[in-house]
């Protein structure tokens, strides 16, 4: 189960500065926490975060053991054309998801 | 003599601290106290993680299930209209059951009895999701819990509950939350106690939990054993609660510290 929430301004004014806000549902189980019984629980990190605007790398962020579950990612960048933004996560045990939002620029 | 008048001043402190119930107009979410940071989260639907829950909740909403191959939609309809309000009127009561049930409960026994699914475990990542979503629906709604005759004797036995000395620590609900709040606990303000935003967000535990794992804990705080989810004593208790907050404004999926 894995689901995001994008928050990108639907228009923008050529050259303005936009904020982006993103949440993914993820654990982020740090693998340094052990059950009941002594057994080690498995490292479940989301690894990387990489933001492309038509395609260009626009943001890209590392994550770690020490970041909250459900990790929320916001930056900024300019409006330059109309087009996609597309997200990917990817980490530990495969994970791989993706999200986009179109962004009008007038 | 100043160890005297010191604990003089002490004994005067817990006299006005001890001022028995809140009245009505001075009565807060647990909103008020939480930082300008946190409040910033809750309000912000795309940066409180609650609404996590809630995109899920509303595909499961949607989703054929159980043996009857029904989803929830088809007997309910679009839930921004027939949930609207739900969430701020449970525990509600039962009459098949003859007494108030959770909306935890509601939503099982919908599955059980119409969609022949079986029942969804307590916390289950599901059943946050699905009370999530219905909960949503009531957010800006004053909480109204039907108080009448069927439920006036579960009220009561809730709020024994809430007064009642328990547990190793012989702590009382009451003792925090109508007498110290506004204080601190460690590093933490004691809040009313008011479950004006569950399920909630809580940052303490990553994730999103119903208001029987908020109390359990409570519980285990005071060293007492805690009652078991679904348990008579914790929907009693939930329903006193609900009825202590009448009027106040419903605000799930709340974020709290």
């Amino acid at each position: 189960m894995a689901n995001a929430l994008i928050n990108v301004p639907p228009r923008a004014k050529r050259g303005e500065i936009i904020e982006i806000k993103t949440m993914i549902s993820h654990p982020m189980e740090t693998g340094y926490r052990r059950t009941q019984t002594g057994a080690a629980v498995p490292r479940d990190i989301i690894r990387t975060f990489v933001a492309t605007y038509n395609g260009a790398e626009i943001f890209r962020a590392e994550l770690h053991p020490a970041i909250a579950a459900n990790p929320f990612i916001a930056f900024s960048t300019v409006a330059t054309e109309s087009g996609t933004l597309t997200f990917q996560w990817t980490g530990d045990r495969g994970f791989s998801e993706t999200a986009s939002a179109p962004i009008t620029v007038e | 003599m100043r160890a005297f008048r010191a604990a003089l001043c002490l004994a005067a402190l817990a006299a006005s601290a001890s001022a028995g119930e809140i009245p009505l107009p001075e009565r807060r979410s647990g909103y008020d106290l939480m930082s300008g940071e946190t409040r910033a989260m809750q309000d912000d639907d795309t940066a409180n993680p609650g609404m996590l829950w809630v995109l899920e909740g509303e595909t499961l909403w949607n989703r054929k299930t159980g043996d009857a191959a029904r989803a929830c939609a088809e007997c309910h309809g679009d839930a921004r209209t027939s949930m609207k309000g739900v969430a701020a009127r449970h525990p509600a009561f039962d009459p098949a059951k003859g007494r108030p049930v959770t909306l935890e409960q509601r939503v099982n026994a919908c599955r059980v009895e119409r969609q022949k699914a079986p029942a969804l475990a307590y916390e289950s990542r599901e059943l946050l999701a699905l009370t999530a979503y219905v909960a949503r629906q009531s957010r800006g709604l004053p909480i109204d819990v039907a108080i009448d005759e069927r439920t006036r004797p579960f009220v009561e036995a809730g709020r024994a509950t809430f007064y009642r000395r328990q547990g190793q620590l012989n702590l009382a609900c009451n003792q925090c939350h109508d007498d110290n709040w506004g204080r601190r606990l460690a590093g933490n303000v004691v809040p009313q106690g008011h479950p004006t935003g569950y399920p909630l967000y809580r940052l303490e535990w990553q994730s999103l939990g119903s208001l029987e794992r908020r109390l359990r804990g409570c519980l285990t705080g005071i060293r007492a054993e805690p009652y078991d989810f679904g348990a008579a004593d914790l929907v009693n208790l939930e329903l006193f609660l609900m009825w202590r907050a009448r009027g106040m404004t419903f605000e799930a999926p709340a974020v709290r510290p």
